[in-house]
């Protein structure tokens, strides 16, 4: 079955039609040639896919297209400011982040959602006092990150990047 | 996948009439565990009513407790404020599931209704009563890690896998159901079936059956609660076993206490037992494990699984252990 939608993607509006099967994943990389999130298990399992859907980290890859109409999506791609990397994906660069770099634009994706998080308080399961501040040291950014694997084991620096931007 | 229309419901009412007026329809939350299944082949709806943006993304304070609406997202339950001051044990449970990008999809409806994690469930190569019925049973026989122990039959072992669930039965959570004979109300810890020789049937819903929203009573106590949750690797995994928990203290004795267990069986267990073992008798690690044996006399465990004995009386200890200490 057929639908028309419209989504708004790093910040370009962007009609499509589709099939309703289509996922979030599938609609950016084969219809909208938006191929910075990747696939990696389509089953919600890597992280891979990850993109900022409303402002909010999502997998893409479980997520129907048609139920997204109106949204606005930000992919690794559209972190970038007129070229200039986000801060998070420079800390990657700096802290050599990756190796063959196919989850890092999951990985860059989660972490900015992560620290949106972080920043409205919210507790994960690594924090101790549910009700007080959060202090975003190895333990909660692994925690919080746990939903963004790595075949490549670049986890170490990942954490490295991830805690120099907790700290500035 | 199977073609299928979409249709975004504007109101429950308007959400109940188009699935319970079509046989092939079902209702889509986030979709992280129905779109899941439509792509491994285990579902195939022909019409998907989206209940996702329904007014029922509230958690609201009542004059009996607390009440959730059906499309509250589970990173949002989790980081509600209230939540966290007087139902931790719902915060952590909800914490421990998933990952954050999961979370902040997947509806508390949806979560409540996810199916089993069985391998074999999930792999229409093989043979299973749950999405065959008849069909047979690949995990008897099979692996079974992260089977049953309590309540199974020989028709099904699977267990359910909701974390979320097995915190808010400990609560008496109640869940409020809008079907095509109107509204109702019913004990979450009834809403789940064990698998007798039905095990394609979860739950007691009917086709048709909108669940709009999840009430927790007022529980005082529940402020020293928690959730423990054991797993192959230290995030981001279902449990194998889980407990969750709240205890109420008079000096060293048990004035009250709520205790269920995940990963064990097909639906969220309270551990009624165990409970009733504990309710006036001495907060010590002796009276823990008596209750907890109490509890898993019952348990048949399967050739793979029977670590899992252990390992449920082990958490509950640690568990009330904690809590207790919490307290002093
Ligand atoms: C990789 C991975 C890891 C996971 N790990 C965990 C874990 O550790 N712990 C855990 O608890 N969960 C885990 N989950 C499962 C996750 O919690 C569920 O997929 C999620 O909660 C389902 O919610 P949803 O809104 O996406 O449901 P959907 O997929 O939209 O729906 C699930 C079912 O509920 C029905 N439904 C939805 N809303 C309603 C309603 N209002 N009334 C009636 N029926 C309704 C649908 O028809 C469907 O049958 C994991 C999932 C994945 C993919
Ligand atoms: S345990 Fe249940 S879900 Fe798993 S194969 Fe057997 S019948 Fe199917
Ligand atoms: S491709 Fe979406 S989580 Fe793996
Ligand atoms: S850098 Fe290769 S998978 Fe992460």
């Amino acid at each position: 079955m057929d639908a028309r939608i419209t989504l708004r993607v790093d910040g370009r509006v962007r009609p499509v039609a589709l099939d309703t099967r289509t996922t979030l994943l599938d609609a950016l990389r084969d219809h909208l040639s938006v191929t910075s999130p990747k696939k990696g298990c389509d089953h919600g399992q890597c992280g891979a896919c990850t993109v900022l859907l409303d402002g909010r980290r999502v997998v893409s890859c479980l997520i129907l297209a048609v139920a997204c109409d109106g949204a606005e999506v930000t992919t690794a791609q559209g972190l970038a400011e007129e070229g200039e990397p986000h801060p998070v994906q420079r800390a990657f660069l700096e802290e050599d982040a990756f190796q063959c770099g196919f989850c890092t634009p999951g990985q860059v994706c989660s972490a900015v959602g992560m620290l949106e998080e972080v920043k409205a308080g919210h507790p994960s399961d690594a924090t101790d006092d549910l009700t007080g501040p959060v202090t975003l040291d190895d333990e909660e950014i692994r925690e919080r990150l746990s939903g963004n694997l790595c075949r490549c084991g670049a986890y170490v620096n990942i954490v490295a990047a991830l805690r120099e931007e907790a700290e500035s | 996948m199977t073609p299928f229309e979409y249709l975004r419901a504007e109101d429950p009412a308007e959400a109940v009439a188009a699935v319970a007026g079509r046989p092939g329809a079902a209702f889509l939350g986030g979709g992280t565990n129905l779109v899941d299944h439509m792509k491994l082949g285990v579902a195939g709806p022909d019409l998907l009513v989206d209940v996702s943006r329904l007014p029922l993304d509230r958690v609201e304070e009542t004059a009996d407790g607390l009440r959730i609406g059906a499309a509250v997202r589970n990173s949002d339950l989790a980081a509600h404020p209230l939540v966290r001051e007087r139902y931790p044990v719902l915060a952590r449970a909800l914490l421990s599931g998933a990952s954050g990008q999961l979370r902040n999809v997947a509806t508390t409806a949806g979560n409540l209704l996810q199916r089993t994690r069985c391998p074999y469930f999930q792999d229409v190569t093989t043979p299973c009563n749950k999405r065959v019925p008849g069909s047979g049973c690949s995990a008897i026989g099979g692996y079974t890690r992260y089977h049953a122990i309590l309540g199974a039959s020989e028709h099904c072992v699977a267990t359910h896998p909701s974390d979320m669930a097995v915190a808010m039965v400990a609560l008496d959570a109640v869940v409020v159901v809008l079907g095509p004979g109107g509204a109702r109300t019913l004990p979450l810890a009834e809403l789940y079936r064990l698998p007798g020789d039905a095990p394609e049937r979860d739950t007691v819903l009917e086709h048709g059956d909108l669940i709009t929203a999840v009430e927790l009573p007022h529980l005082p106590f529940a402020r020293r609660s928690a959730y423990r949750k054991v797993r192959d690797r230290a995030s981001f995994s279902f449990a194998l076993v889980s407990v969750a928990a709240a205890l109420d203290l008079d000096g060293g004795r048990v004035r009250d206490v709520r205790l269920a267990l995940g990963g064990v069986a097909h639906r969220p267990w309270r551990a009624a037992r165990a409970e009733e073992e504990l309710r006036g008798g001495p907060a010590t690690e002796d009276a823990f494990r008596r209750a907890a044996e109490a509890e898993l006399i019952a348990a048949r465990p399967l050739p793979g699984n029977a670590f899992k004995v252990a390992m449920t009386r082990n958490a509950v200890v640690a568990t009330l252990r904690a809590l207790a200490e919490e307290g002093r």
